[in-house]
């Protein structure tokens, strides 16, 4: 059989994958819905959590897009569509295919053609990342249960290492921007978009707390990135990044 | 509301381990699929070979994800979201803001259920953006491509992690100082590092929460 990285069998394959994802995404959206409500939850609060999530959403969705149109040069469009809709983000994918296809040695700068590259490939990024979903049934409990003992011991102490969990996140993250500072001013171009973002925050924190403009509460988040995107579209030619 | 609360997180617990093995069968589907379809195994060598470079890292990320993210996520937002994938980039930061915007905290009752609403919704918006965007991929691929945007795109961590450092770290601060000194510091002297964030995550909860202890035991926080 003639082999097409691009063949409506892959397609059908990705897409049947991709509603199983939205199945399961709807699922667990309903009957959180449900019990929100029967505890009386603020439903308009869950509502706009919905809406403020969705706008958060967009950028990163269009940059995962990316991913996909990166990945499908070579790969075709329905595995990396599949593999960054379910389980997969391109920092694991991208270095999966070139593994497997330095080992191979075949060079990723054209299409695939031949099916048993594309099947090594295929099998490397769901083994290579397979345990996630291994590891969580296996661990949660545990997890939780460590957090809640930590958490009847002392309640104080425990919001404090939640906190902190986040804040060890954040750190790695604001660290990160300053790994490339030694390139001279273009290498600044992360930090100031991160301060531009912190900025831009900073002001809508205000509008909120001084102008009681509360709607923007939920978009907060999405304004600051959004901005400080934009502000790196205009900065970065200036700089000559 | 005691024993109803454990029946609906048993439930949870188990709704959520049926999803998960069930997305196990179903993510192996496809490279199962290709080889029978196209009669092409690879052999378990080049297999092998491809994995050993990447599957270390990978497994071992994959194990540290799980102990970081799954306090932040809560039960069914934990069983979710690494089904549905990028964590750091998306779902986490999603989850943590709608948590904040709807005063809930992670670890309760209510924490749980925004946060598994803002991963389900997170989910579906970005499998649909995904899916328009492999439909319209022809027009859209040359104007996502185009060096103008590229800036954008390269930026998404600085432009996200900039805003929810002012939430975060304002409210925070003394418990923020020693890991983001550690984190910055380590960063200067060691650029390359920024390909495994990832590891580096639990390394500056680590630190966060050693200097959160010391300063709560002398009663400044």
């Amino acid at each position: 059989m003639q082999f097409n990285p691009n063949s409506t069998f892959l397609f059908v394959m990705a897409g049947f994958i991709i509603l199983f994802v939205i199945a399961q995404s709807l699922f667990f959206l309903v009957r959180s819905w449900h019990r929100a409500k029967e505890l009386g939850m603020d439903m308009k609060q869950m509502k706009k959590t919905m809406i403020s999530t969705a706008v958060f959403t967009f950028a990163p969705a269009v940059s995962i897009l990316l991913g996909v149109i990166t990945l499908s040069k070579f790969l075709g469009i329905a595995l990396p569509w599949m593999r960054l809709s379910v389980l997969g983000a391109i920092t694991y994918e991208l270095p999966a295919a070139t593994s497997t296809a330095n080992a191979l040695q075949v060079s990723l700068s054209e299409m695939v053609t031949d099916p048993k590259v594309y099947t090594a490939i295929a099998w490397v990024m769901t083994l290579g990342i397979f345990p996630g979903l291994i590891w969580v049934p296996l661990f949660i409990k545990k997890i939780q249960g460590g957090l809640m003992k930590i958490k009847q011991k002392d309640d104080k102490w425990g919001d404090i290492v939640m906190t902190a969990l986040f804040l060890g996140m954040i750190s790695a993250f604001l660290g990160m921007v300053f790994a490339d500072i030694r390139q001279g001013l273009q290498g600044w171009i992360p930090i100031f978009v991160l301060l531009f973002s912190a900025l831009l925050m900073a002001v809508c924190g205000l509008l909120i707390k001084k102008c009681g403009i509360k709607w923007l509460e939920n978009y907060a988040v999405p304004i600051s990135m959004l901005g400080a995107m934009i502000f790196a579209v205009v900065i970065t030619p200036v700089i000559g990044g | 509301m005691g024993k109803n609360k454990k029946t609906y997180d048993d439930m949870t617990h188990f709704y959520g381990r049926i999803w998960i093995l069930l997305a196990l069968a179903v993510i192996f589907s496809f490279p199962i699929g290709a080889c029978l379809y196209y009669h092409a195994w690879p052999g378990i060598g080049p297999v092998l070979k491809g994995l050993i470079g990447v599957a270390p890292i990978f497994w071992t990320v994959g194990f540290i994800e799980v102990l970081t993210f799954v306090p932040m996520l809560g039960t069914a937002g934990s069983y979710l979201a690494f089904v549905t994938g990028n964590l750091t980039n998306l779902k986490v930061p999603a989850a943590l803001t709608a948590m904040e915007n709807a005063r809930v905290k992670p670890g309760t009752e209510e924490g749980e259920l925004v946060s598994t609403i803002a991963v389900a919704t997170s989910s579906i918006v970005t499998t649909l953006i995904i899916a328009a965007g492999v439909l319209l991929l022809v027009p859209l691929t040359p104007v996502l491509n185009s060096p103008a945007l590229k800036p954008a795109f390269d930026n998404i961590l600085p432009a996200l992690f900039g805003g929810l450092a002012v939430v975060y770290v304002s409210k925070n601060w003394k418990i923020a100082v020693a890991p983001l000194i550690f984190m910055v510091v380590l960063f200067l002297l060691v650029p390359s590092l920024s390909g495994s964030v990832g590891v580096l995550v639990p390394v500056g909860a680590l630190i966060a929460i050693g200097s959160a202890r010391i300063l709560y035991k002398k009663g400044k926080l």
